[in-house]
């Protein structure tokens, strides 16, 4: 099963209360979702010059201070931690992949679960209600956000293995759904050079469509690629700077409604997700048609 | 005059942000064995599964929004109208009485359905009628793929266009479509429309309060050449 939400302010009440929005989408999305749930939020663009990290560590008393100051020595620049749970999230004076680079150098024991200037994920094991209260979800503002609940089918329950999956900077994946050419996709992508750190069906997804945009295509190609090159039931939401986008496979029997309104638009597996929004009775709404790529991005300023 | 009792005309509104939803349903169900309210109106569904699902008497069920997966399921009997959105499966293997969606339904409409009548006012999206077996199910406007797959008995009736696959491995169900039929399934064929076609068809869209032209539709059936194994075929496998 699993559950996906997709959250996208075209208002700056909605961008205010993206957090409290969010949170209500995911725990509407429990029983699709109970295992682990996850958040992709993009929020508070890093000063230009500098990227944003999200880190993740498994030791509960992780010091994050002393994480915060060895990037400082690295790059300069003050780097403070915002630590939220098991998460923390660093500014640092350097580009995204560079401040990437040393953390899996000097801290392999650390997972870099986003790097960019936008984005930050969190996820976990557990219920969705747990989670949003783990992670003060509801503080959070923002432009836009990915959401998703799982119920694991092709790997295990782990944080790692937990949604979303990010396809490089400020690029992120949830998927609802099961491939069944992971395996072999992997071994490809891996000769291409694309890194993997799970045995999760959706990581390949995510590393298909990096590798597909590292050798040129735009998101929209990319993931109309996948339509070639992908077996298995899907519906994907891919996150991005500057917006998000939604793809069903061509049989399409894993669920998706989209709604839109002056203030927001909004995917979700059911309905049940989107109705806990404001203005959600009289939004438009509608079924994406399979195979079919949607797109939302901010104007261009 | 003698006063009617209250109970018997006024309209059972039920919150279903007051109540839970098994609550409304057992409710429901309690109605077949005894008596109670024979109208109600739901508030509330908020996309919910399985409202007013397993009904089996005579009532009429208003349903004020939209609602999720498998909406009036199992229904015998009953009237269960939809004004908003229904999710998958909305009247899955329904066996009498009428489901009415104003809006559009999810995949799966009609699934399995036994008799009865499903409308959808909007479109209908992929497997529409999947499986159906004697269900009649009219549409205003579009279905998705594969609507009709395995059709056993009953008429899907299309206003607007059918997707790829329609009918695909149909037995004796009919199908009237009046728009595009992007591509007809394994063993579907077109066929003659004839007077008792039409007749069939002008109730149907009488009974669905469609207004709309027998005369404009095309039908689709089975050509029976997937009923028996062929051994022929069989270095196709």
């Amino acid at each position: 099963m699993c559950g996906i939400v997709g959250l996208f302010a075209k208002s700056a009440t909605v961008e205010e209360r993206l957090g409290v929005h969010l949170a209500a989408m995911l725990e509407q999305m429990s029983d699709r979702g109970p295992d682990s749930a996850g958040v992709a939020v993009y929020r508070d663009p890093a000063p230009y010059g500098s990227s944003k990290l999200t880190l993740f560590s498994s030791d509960t008393r992780e010091p994050w201070d002393e994480v915060g100051g060895a990037l400082e020595q690295a790059f300069g620049g003050a780097c403070k931690p915002r630590v939220r749970a098991s998460h923390a999230v660093f500014v640092v004076e350097a580009e995204a992949t560079e401040a990437e680079q040393w953390v899996r150098a000097n801290r392999p024991d650390l997972r870099v679960m986003s790097a960019g200037t936008v984005i930050e994920i969190y996820k976990e094991t557990g219920l969705p209600h747990e989670f949003v209260q783990q992670f003060g979800l509801s503080e959070l503002t923002g432009t836009h956000a990915l959401g998703h609940t799982r119920m694991a089918t092709e790997s295990r329950v782990t944080t790692a293995g937990s949604h979303p999956f990010s396809t490089g900077l400020d690029l992120c994946l949830v998927h609802n759904g099961s491939l069944s050419n992971h395996n072999r996709l992997r071994q490809t992508l891996r000769r291409e050079g694309i890194e993997f750190q799970t045995e999760n069906d959706t990581e390949v997804a995510a590393g298909y469509l990096a590798w597909r945009m590292r050798e040129g295509a735009s998101l929209e190609v990319a993931l109309e690629g996948c339509l070639d090159d992908l077996d298995g039931f899907y519906t994907f939401a891919v996150g991005t700077a500057d917006g998000f986008a939604v793809l069903r496979d061509p049989i399409a029997c894993k669920p998706a409604v989209l709604a839109e309104t002056g203030e927001w638009v909004a995917m979700g597996s059911e309905w049940r997700a989107i109705s806990v929004l404001p203005g959600a009775t009289d939004a438009e709404t509608w079924e994406p048609e399979p195979g079919v790529v949607y797109v939302w991005e901010k104007a261009a300023v | 005059m003698a006063a009617v009792p209250a109970e018997e005309v006024a309209v059972e509104v039920v919150d279903l942000e007051k109540i839970s939803l098994r609550e409304l349903n057992q409710r429901l169900h309690n109605l077949a064995h005894a008596p109670g309210p024979s109208a109600w109106r739901v508030v509330n569904p908020d996309g919910a599964h399985a409202v007013a699902c397993g009904i089996d008497v005579d009532v009429e069920v208003a349903i004020e929004g939209h609602v999720g997966y498998y909406c009036a399921g199992m229904n015998k009997r009953a009237t269960v109208r939809v004004h908003g959105n229904a999710g998958p499966g909305v009247a899955e293997n329904m066996m009498s009485g009428q489901v009415l969606v104003d809006g559009n339904a999810s995949q799966s409409a009609g699934a399995t359905g036994r008799g009865g009548l499903l409308v959808v006012r909007g479109d209908a999206s992929a497997r529409c009628g999947i499986s159906m077996k004697g269900i009649d199910i009219v549409v205003g406007g579009s279905v998705g793929h594969l609507s009709a797959f395995m059709a056993q008995r009953g008429c899907l009736v299309v206003c607007g266009d059918a997707g790829e696959a329609l009918g695909d491995s149909i037995y004796e169900a009919r199908l009237y479509i009046r728009g595009e039929v992007a591509e007809l399934g394994a063993d579907c064929v077109e066929k003659e429309v004839r007077a008792e076609h039409r007749e069939q068809l002008g109730g149907l869209l009488e009974a669905a309060g469609i207004d709309a032209d027998p005369a404009d539709f095309r039908r689709y059936g089975s050509a029976r050449k997937l009923y028996n194994f062929t051994i022929d075929n069989a270095g196709a496998y």
